[in-house]
């Protein structure tokens, strides 16, 4: 730590890298890591609560754990405001198209953690109604592992994805134009779902 | 006050050969309705006469393999004198229908359609007997004996689709008294032949 002779007068100040007298009002960066830098510390969440990992996920929310201190408490209940769709719980084949149709309604840029077994793998479900993982039907960034994870699981998965927000090409990704509908961030090609057909009906 | 077995044979006074001797488990008392066609008449006066206001239970046991194939249960509970009595009746696959008891207690509106959905067994004269748990179109009774435990693909497009689960051996691998859980719980278990 270097200190300045104090001048008779004023008072003694300490420089620790940056002189604004020298440098004035300005911080030199790129583009990409500034921009970067205000999308990974806003994450808004899509919290897609379905089954008790969303109890953690209000933990998570709540004083104790205070997800507010990584800039993701503006929990919005309008994909259209989102930006990171947490799929906290079991996500059934009833509700695998609304959880499709909802993360479609989000505007980019936009990220998914698959928060608890569950949402990962289908977890203990292996069963004829529960989805084998929310990968089958979106890009999942993360994943948390945990039945439920436990809070701090949860902002170690937000830390990870805000780490990999801030590795994104993002200059790079805006002047590109956007692909075809199917195609999303960064051009990854979004799972499918099984094509049309009628189902055989079981009189 | 009345217990089960006094009521279980107030029932029995009024429709003779209609029921079975009340069998006793561990305490309860189970009657079986011999003409499935008869159980909403049978609960109407349990209900009325015997005090059973309230239905805790409706559920739906497939006997695969055997005839008649399902067997309907009911869980009756008298809420003055703290009374259970369990109704059991049988019906045939090739039916697969009986009345609806909805219109006694409105709680069976929902636990009929659950067993509709989950077994295929119909219930005659219930006001919206849909699914409520799986979707409309869905094609199969999944808790039917013969439906795999991992499911069939389906396909509703805009609705749902279903895929097999892969079960790798079971839904739970694991065998006991091994030295890891690497060897405990192995991630999928290996033919017995």
């Amino acid at each position: 730590m270097a200190s300045t002779t104090p001048l008779s007068g004023t008072a003694v100040s300490t420089e620790i890298g940056y002189n604004s007298k020298i440098e004035g009002e300005v911080v030199h960066t790129q583009l990409d890591s500034a921009i970067n830098w205000f999308r990974k510390n806003s994450l808004w969440p899509m919290p897609m609560g379905l089954a008790c990992c969303a109890i953690e996920l209000m933990a998570a929310g709540a004083s104790r754990f205070d997800i507010s201190r990584f800039g993701a408490e503006v929990m919005r209940f309008s994909p259209r405001q989102s930006d990171v769709m947490i799929v906290a719980g079991t996500v059934t084949y009833k509700m695998a198209l609304a959880v499709r149709r909802i993360y479609e309604q989000m505007a980019e840029p936009k990220w998914v953690i698959a928060m608890g077994a569950c949402a990962s793998t289908g977890g203990m479900y292996r069963s004829y109604a529960v989805l084998q993982g929310v990968d089958n039907i979106l890009p999942v960034d993360i994943y948390v592992a945990g039945c439920p994870p436990r809070p701090e699981a949860l902002l170690d998965a937000l830390m990870k994805l805000q780490g990999k927000v801030s590795r994104e090409p993002i200059t790079r990704i805006l002047k590109r134009d956007s692909g075809p509908a199917e195609y999303g961030r960064m051009g990854m090609r979004l799972p499918g779902v099984p094509d049309s057909g009628k189902p055989t009906v079981h009189v | 006050m009345a217990s089960s077995s006094e009521l279980a044979r107030r029932l029995q006074d009024a429709f003779g050969d209609l029921l079975s001797a009340p069998s006793e488990f561990r305490g309860e008392i189970a009657l079986t309705v011999l003409d499935a066609e008869r159980i909403a008449e049978v609960c109407a006066f349990a209900k009325k006469e015997c005090g059973f206001d309230l239905l805790l239970d409706l559920s739906t046991v497939d006997n695969y393999g055997s005839d008649p194939r399902w067997m309907v249960v009911y869980e009756l509970y008298s809420i003055s004198s703290g009374c259970h009595l369990r109704l059991k009746t049988q019906v045939g696959e090739e039916q697969s229908e009986l009345p609806s008891v909805s219109s006694v207690w409105r709680a069976a509106n929902w636990h009929e359609r659950e067993a509709y959905d989950m077994m295929g067994v119909r219930f005659r004269g219930h006001a919206d007997l849909r699914r409520i748990l799986m979707w409309e179109g869905y094609p199969y009774f999944p808790l039917r004996k013969d439906f795999p435990l991992a499911g069939k693909p389906t396909d509703l497009p805009n609705v749902a689709f279903t895929r097999p689960a892969p079960l790798e051996g079971g839904p739970f691998v694991t065998s006991a008294g091994g030295k890891d859980s690497g060897v405990r719980e192995p991630r999928a278990r290996t033919s017995e032949t």
